[in-house]
């Protein structure tokens, strides 16, 4: 039963990924790298992380619906009416990742691979836990600053006109410089 | 099912993410392929826990930094989408390119 998932999930993880790059409509481009992402969190599951891959599956569903908005927005070409080709250095790329899979593989299939040292613990999840928050601290800290500096690095890059552009670079001035009258600072 | 099999399909994801990014003109495109890359690391770092090391927690924090590194990727390469289109109207890597001389 779970070799039949597992081939199932593995094959329809890399070939809806692949489809991700065919497809003309970014709404379904978006779908399709959605359910190669979803099938990665079920061999997650399969793999005995249950809450990682709950995660991952909530986490890339909701991503997903964010950025088939995204795509809607920037792209010239949403609805996937007309056939079209965005690419560029096809066959460059093909031989690049043509090559790099090979190397992968060899990696894989000729590692002296160790052998499967301990067992499991009956709840993964606990030790996760107890990791992040004891020995792992230091990662658990990082990634809280990183999303942290993620937070004010997005709302910096997305603000159309920050204080500084209003008030001047020492937020000193009287009048708040605004095209439009009006609103708070007038 | 052998870890052999597992990291197979995640070197599989990796590279057809791989060439997501490299041919993709648009941006958002672009980072769906990064998104794939990163997929087929969690695969591994999944597979490298329950085959190698399942008593320890290791693989189970990489996991959460793949997963991490994902939505950083995403966030921050809307932010510069946005700002970008906002300073240029572009959303083309191709049209994005006056640092190249």
């Amino acid at each position: 039963m779970d070799v039949a998932v597992f081939w199932v999930l593995a094959v329809l993880a890399v070939v809806s990924g692949a489809m991700v790059f065919r497809f003309d409509s970014m709404a379904r481009a978006t779908f399709s790298l959605l359910t190669s992402l979803l099938c990665v969190g079920g061999l997650v599951v399969l793999l005995g992380l249950d809450y990682l891959g709950i995660v991952i599956v909530l986490m890339m569903t909701i991503e997903m619906a964010i950025m088939a908005v995204f795509m809607v927005m920037y792209m010239m070409n949403p609805a996937g009416l007309m056939p079209m080709t965005m690419m560029h250095n096809k066959r460059g790329a093909a031989v690049v990742c043509g090559l790099v899979f090979l190397l992968l593989a060899a990696g894989i299939l000729f590692a002296p691979w160790p052998a499967r040292r301990g067992k499991s613990s009956a709840d993964p999840t606990m030790e996760l836990g107890m990791s992040l928050m004891g020995p792992q601290m230091l990662t658990m800290m990082t990634l809280g600053m990183a999303l942290f500096a993620t937070i004010v690095a997005t709302v910096v890059l997305a603000t159309r006109r920050g204080r500084y552009d209003r008030l001047g670079d020492d937020l000193r001035a009287r009048r708040a410089d605004d095209p439009v009258r009006g609103g708070v600072g007038r | 099912m052998t870890l052999e099999l597992f990291l197979l399909s995640a070197a599989a994801l990796f590279c057809v993410g791989l060439f997501g990014a490299l041919t993709q003109q648009s941006i958002v495109m672009l980072m769906m392929g990064l998104e794939l890359m990163l997929g087929g690391v969690i695969l591994a770092a999944a597979a490298a826990w329950h085959y190698i090391a399942p008593a320890t927690a290791d693989g189970q924090v990489l996991i959460v930094l793949a997963v991490t590194a994902m939505a950083l990727e995403m966030a921050i390469g809307f932010a510069v989408v946005t700002a970008l289109f906002r300073a240029r109207e572009v959303d083309m890597t191709d049209m994005a390119a006056e640092l190249k001389e």
